[in-house]
């Protein structure tokens, strides 16, 4: 169990937990949290947002129970930790341009520490939020809101995009990006039971093979994901 | 001194815990978090001849106190499992239980005789192979053979009856709860040979996603687990251990060692952790322990004290 630091609503269902402790874990991972006893049944797995030397910070939206029950905690409460899982990032080669949209933001901030000159573009379909971390690292910052966080993005100028957002964001990026140099991974969402690679649940078929979320992702090649497995979390 | 150690099927345990299928991989993902001879055992995802992909859709969805999943028996086929998940799956310590499904009788008889073929071979040269056969003639989220050998007795018959022949490995069959006689069933198992009985597999459920005018699942139906169902699977085992004198392996919504001792009461020879091992992915790192300490409390001494009291 792990003490909870700050639990801080940011904007309309937003939130940042931040837990101590001292992980070490790679831009793009995620833990599984519970804070409940017996239901909901399963933990959840939230990407990893930001890290110091006795902290973790995780940024997500109340979407059902659990991360409604995630919202409730105050600073002193007890959480459970498990991880980091997944593979994240990989190391980006050249020019690196982070795009998120909304909620997605919410890995991309470890991504900028660990690349400060990359360029990062944030898209929002309301208020903005979790921007101020982005300002501090990276002098390259393009925030949007309303319309698409695509249309700021300019593949062809980058080596390296990561991704994470919408599925149809991450689709229309894919297909911009489709034809130039630039090498995208993006950072899938699916529903899972263990995080670890046991359940068989966050499956999805790339070019031919079966691939796990947890862990041969949640980052994977843009050009590698079957987006028709992604239509409903 | 309390003792939790037992015998299933000739094959000793270190205790009645067992990981339960489908809810373990081949132990890989669990070995990093703790130390797999903690368990009495480990059963291997099920396996099928051939390589499957699985269910397309929706796999997992949480009800109060479940879940429910359609997987569809992904799995690498038992030529891969053999060239590169055995000799890992062996290594802990622990018993090692492979869960064969199968679409046709002639699939399942040739996966038994290729586990069987190798593990003799390993045996054979001083090392450690496959403990024991889970026959899977009960898992409802496939299209053909799965759950419709398990529901009718003259199905399932012919299934055991050729897997029996085609193994020496003690045999395990899992039952369904869906099937039309479940005590019937059980005796048929014992009069063709098996050495034990494993129940319950998930009860067939649905859900319906409401916005979307459709089930949540592709295939319409799928199986429940978790403590939703302990109940349910506690009153089976009952029965069935009271119909039958082979060793009956508990399964259901097991998440404490008070659920543990429930279905040793209940008849169970041992158990198996299935959904618990997500709620909690060190929970064989500590159930033997707390179950230890459980008896202790209650003054129990040895589970064959209490096993089929009730």
């Amino acid at each position: 169990m792990a003490l909870v630091i700050q639990n801080v609503r940011l904007a309309h269902r937003i939130y940042r937990l931040t837990v101590q402790g001292s992980y070490s874990a790679r831009m793009g991972q995620f833990f599984m949290l519970r804070c409940w006893d017996a239901y909901p049944v399963l933990s959840r797995p939230i990407s990893i947002h930001n890290l110091t030397e006795d902290s973790v910070s995780f940024l997500y939206r109340v979407h059902g129970t659990g991360t409604w029950l995630l919202s409730a905690l105050q600073a002193g409460d007890k959480i459970q930790l498990e991880g980091p899982f997944g593979q994240g990032f990989p190391k980006p080669q050249g020019r690196t341009a982070l795009v998120g949209g909304g909620i997605g933001a919410a890995p991309l901030l470890l991504a900028a520490k660990e690349i400060p000159e990359s360029s990062v573009y944030l898209g929002y379909t309301g208020v903005p939020f979790a921007v101020n971390g982005f300002h501090e690292i990276s002098r390259n910052v393009t925030v949007k809101s309303g319309g698409t966080i695509v249309d700021a993005v300019d593949p062809s100028r980058y080596d390296t995009i990561f991704a994470c957002g919408p599925v149809a964001m991450m689709r229309s990026l894919a297909q911009k990006a489709e034809g130039t140099n630039a090498k995208l991974h993006v950072s899938i969402e699916k529903r899972m039971g263990c995080g670890i690679g046991a359940c068989n649940s966050c499956t999805l078929t790339s070019a031919g093979s079966s691939r796990k979320v947890c862990t041969d992702g949640p980052v994977f090649p843009a050009k590698e994901v079957n987006w028709n497995d992604l239509h409903r979390l | 001194m309390i003792s939790i150690d037992c015998e299933l099927a000739g094959v000793p345990l270190v205790n009645p815990i067992l990981a339960a299928s489908g809810t373990f991989g081949f132990g890989k993902p669990y070995a990093d978090l703790y130390p797999l001879r903690k368990l009495g055992g480990i059963i291997s995802k099920g396996l099928t001849l051939t390589p499957r992909f699985g269910n397309s859709g929706t796999r997992l969805y949480e009800t109060p106190s479940g879940i429910m999943n359609s997987i569809g028996l992904e799995n690498p086929g038992i030529h891969a499992f053999l060239e590169h998940e055995l000799s890992e799956m062996t290594s802990h310590g622990t018993a090692v239980i492979v869960n064969l499904g199968g679409g046709t009788i002639r699939e399942y008889t040739e996966g038994a005789e290729l586990l069987t073929e190798a593990s003799l071979k390993l045996r054979s040269s001083g090392k450690r192979a496959v403990d024991m056969i889970e026959l899977n003639i009960s898992c409802p989220n496939i299209k053909e053979g799965g759950l419709a050998f398990g529901v009718e007795n003259e199905q399932a018959q012919e299934v055991v009856r050729a897997v029996r022949k085609a193994t020496t490995l003690p045999l395990l069959v899992k039952l369904s709860p869906g099937a039309r006689d479940l005590k019937e069933m059980a005796r048929m198992c014992e009069a063709e040979g098996a050495d034990g009985l494993s129940l319950i597999n998930t009860i067939q459920a649905m859900a319906i996603d409401i916005r979307e005018r459709r089930s949540v699942f592709d295939r319409a139906y799928a199986g429940l687990s978790g403590p939703a169902i302990k109940p349910i699977a506690l009153r089976m085992v009952h029965q069935v251990a009271r119909s039958v004198s082979i060793p009956v392996v508990g399964i259901g919504g097991i998440s404490s060692a008070e659920d543990i001792l429930e279905f040793i009461m209940a008849g169970a020879a041992a158990v198996q952790i299935g959904t618990y091992n997500f709620i909690n992915l060190r929970a064989g790192d500590t159930l033997a322990e707390e179950l230890m300490e459980l008896m202790e409390s209650e003054g129990i001494q040895s589970l064959d004290d209490i096993r089929g009291i009730i």
